[in-house]
């Protein structure tokens, strides 16, 4: 089975959905000429010409304008916001618009509109290019909120996300594009509200997603190693809707849950995900359920600060020590 | 074309549509205003009394399968793109039978199959999407075009220059009708442009700028054919600032304090239902009595609305969480 990076798993996807239905489109800024600035749509111009791989002025909430009505038209656009710190510009087109023309229209309308956009931290990136906003998306009804991990869900998941009749964010994050996994030849799906057990455990259950998951699961071979201690690591995948189910049977297995997110602690995903797994597991937790989240603070510049800033494999692997008493 | 000419040269069927299309709106909305003092209708509320002309007008000069998106003053536009006036009705009572269910509300309304696509709440919301709209039609290679209303507080939004820069950009069939009723609520458009000439604003876009009377139904008409047909054949987009007056209040609730009284009456002088019924008398296409028939003809449409509103059942439960999204995801499977 061949191995692709997570930018190229990506890619492939855009080739393979655009060969097979017309009425897919790229557009975004720098996406054509340059291939997109984590090299995402790279050779995609060459390939669809320039009605169907557009560069775009930097007009965020011009280009997901474009996008929703593009899409209300019949057409399936896929939009890419450089990155997630800049769709603040685009907020209204999100969530006053994409997330709620379906119900506002009695049903009538729907926008079959997929933005990609990476965020995430870890990269020296400042306090405008760090953060993880995925927690804002996941907060608005109407939306389709998914997030990769690795190469292999990337692209069956880009594949249904444009497949989906819904609005889809589709988040990527920037520090994993080069990140490698085999890829299957033969076309695959990964399903929407679909979570993925990524490594079987006993003793607790480390919920994650995008680069935590990497995270996750480098803690958990080292609390095995050196600490005898067996994690099962959850990869939600598809944060909105969230598969509890598959979180919530772990946590019955396991009895304790540690959840580890780049974003802010408050009214965030991982917060939310805890909520959830005391609602409807509470008889069967040994411990309260932990977050790790980021610092609640803008992400600082300075590499000392900012690796302070981030969850680590440490915090981790502190945490579910702490709450195993070992 | 001077609108007298225009009399002369139209059908007597054509001038006639446009009349009782004024009048509907008129009684329409009069209606709703009385339903809405009577508890019946909700929310905001805001009426197109002393405009019609300007909807009445643009949307006559297309065809039915090019698209119109507007702003949140759209009772109007959606009765005369094709939405019966009783589900528009049904709409503001917040009943199943509404135009969007019940579930937009004055706002919202939507008819997608005579291609209107709303009724939007966010000023200049619209914008950005009537520019999607048109990116569709050229990708198609369709022949259609895209009409895009907003009001004069739009100019002063981002997303107006967003979608002006994209659509002169990549020449896309987007007429911008800009309905300067010299007021966002209650500030004057001196008090919220650098420029009372709102051409101006759109004079930086390198696309073909119109301004016309919006209180003359014949003069709209005649100046949006002509930006239609430009549009058509060119596929670049142009921009026309129709400049009209609300008779009423920004919304059902709005006590006007910021305006004289004088300033309305002077308007109301301007009525163009009534400039059109000189018209029509004047130049012998129509007689009194005649018009007075088409009167009473939309008064009995505007009560037959309200009639099958009150009758109409209120939204099931199951409705509350339906519709916002397809639930049926994709899988392969499903395929």
């Amino acid at each position: 089975m061949p191995t692709l990076t997570y930018a190229k798993a990506l890619n492939q996807a855009l080739i393979e959905e655009m060969e097979r239905d017309d009425s897919v489109f790229v557009c975004g800024e720098e996406v054509a000429k340059w291939g997109g600035s984590f090299t995402v749509t790279m050779g995609l111009l060459d390939r669809f010409g320039e009605k169907r791989v557009r560069d775009t002025p930097i007009s965020e909430e011009g280009i997901v304008g474009l996008g929703i009505g593009a899409a209300m038209a019949g057409l399936k656009p896929v939009v890419e916001i450089m990155t997630v710190n800049f769709i603040m510009l685009a907020m209204d087109q999100i969530v006053n618009h994409m997330a709620k023309l379906r119900y506002m229209s009695g049903g009538q309308v729907t926008v079959p509109l997929v933005i990609r956009t990476p965020g995430g931290g870890g990269l020296q990136m400042g306090s405008q290019h760090s953060q993880s906003l995925e927690s804002m998306f996941v907060h608005v009804p109407g939306l389709v909120v998914m997030a990769p991990s690795n190469p292999y869900d990337a692209k069956g998941m880009l594949k249904t996300a444009i497949r989906d009749n819904n609005p889809v964010l589709f988040i990527e994050h920037e520090s994993i594009y080069n990140t490698k996994s085999e890829v299957p030849e033969d076309e695959y799906f990964v399903p929407i509200g679909k979570a993925d057990v990524k490594r079987q455990g006993d003793d607790i259950t480390i919920i994650g997603h995008l680069k935590m998951v990497n995270v996750a699961l480098e803690a958990a071979e080292r609390l095995e190693s050196e600490h005898g201690i067996s994690a099962e690591v959850i990869d939600p995948r598809t944060l909105a809707p969230l598969d509890t189910q598959t979180l919530v049977q772990s946590v019955k297995k396991t009895g304790k849950a540690v959840i580890v997110q780049e974003c802010w602690p408050h009214c965030s995903v991982g917060t939310d995900m805890a909520c959830t797994i005391m609602s409807e597991a509470f008889d069967y937790l040994d411990a309260p359920v932990k977050v790790i989240s980021s610092a609640n603070c803008p992400f600082p510049y300075s590499r000392q600060l900012e690796q302070m800033a981030l969850p680590n494999v440490g915090t981790v692997i502190d945490a579910v020590k702490q709450m195993l008493g070992k | 074309m001077q609108t007298g000419e225009m009399v002369k040269e139209m059908s007597v069927e054509e001038l006639t549509k446009l009349y009782r299309q004024m009048v509907l709106i008129r009684r329409f909305e009069e209606k709703t205003n009385e339903m809405y003092h009577a508890g019946h209708i909700g929310g905001y509320c805001h009426l197109y009394i002393g405009e019609e002309a300007v909807a009445v007008g643009a949307l006559n000069a297309l065809q039915p399968s090019d698209y119109v998106i507007g702003a949140y003053r759209d009772h109007g536009h959606a009765i005369v793109k094709g939405c019966e006036p009783k589900h528009v009705m049904a709409e503001l009572f917040g009943k199943a039978t509404g135009v969007s269910k019940g579930k937009g509300g004055s706002m919202h309304m939507f008819n997608r199959e005579k291609r209107f696509l709303g009724g939007d709440g966010i000023v200049a919301g619209e914008l950005p999407i009537a520019v999607g709209l048109a990116y569709s039609i050229e990708y198609r290679g369709g022949d259609e075009v895209v009409l895009c209303f907003f009001g004069d507080g739009a100019v002063n939004e981002g997303g107006f220059h967003e979608a002006l820069n994209l659509a002169s950009l990549w020449n896309l069939p987007v007429i911008f009708l800009c309905e300067n009723n010299l007021w966002g609520m209650g500030t004057p458009v001196s008090k919220a442009s650098c420029s009372i000439e709102l051409t101006e604003r759109a004079s930086c876009y390198c696309m073909r700028l119109g301004k016309v009377d919006g209180m003359d139904v014949l003069a709209v008409l005649d100046t949006t054919r002509r930006a239609v047909k430009y549009c058509r054949n060119t596929r670049k987009p142009t921009f026309i600032e129709a400049v009209t007056q609300r008779f009423v209040g920004h919304s059902v609730s709005d006590p006007q304090i910021y305006r004289s009284k004088d300033e309305v009456a002077k308007a109301r002088q301007r009525d163009p239902i009534d400039t059109l019924k000189n018209q029509l008398i004047g130049e012998g296409v129509k007689r009194p009595d005649e018009l007075e028939a088409i009167d009473e003809d939309a008064q009995r449409e505007v009560d037959d609305a309200v009639e099958f509103a009150m009758q109409s059942p209120f939204p099931d439960a199951d409705e509350l969480c339906s519709d916002v999204m397809d639930t049926e995801y994709f899988s392969a499977e499903t395929k």
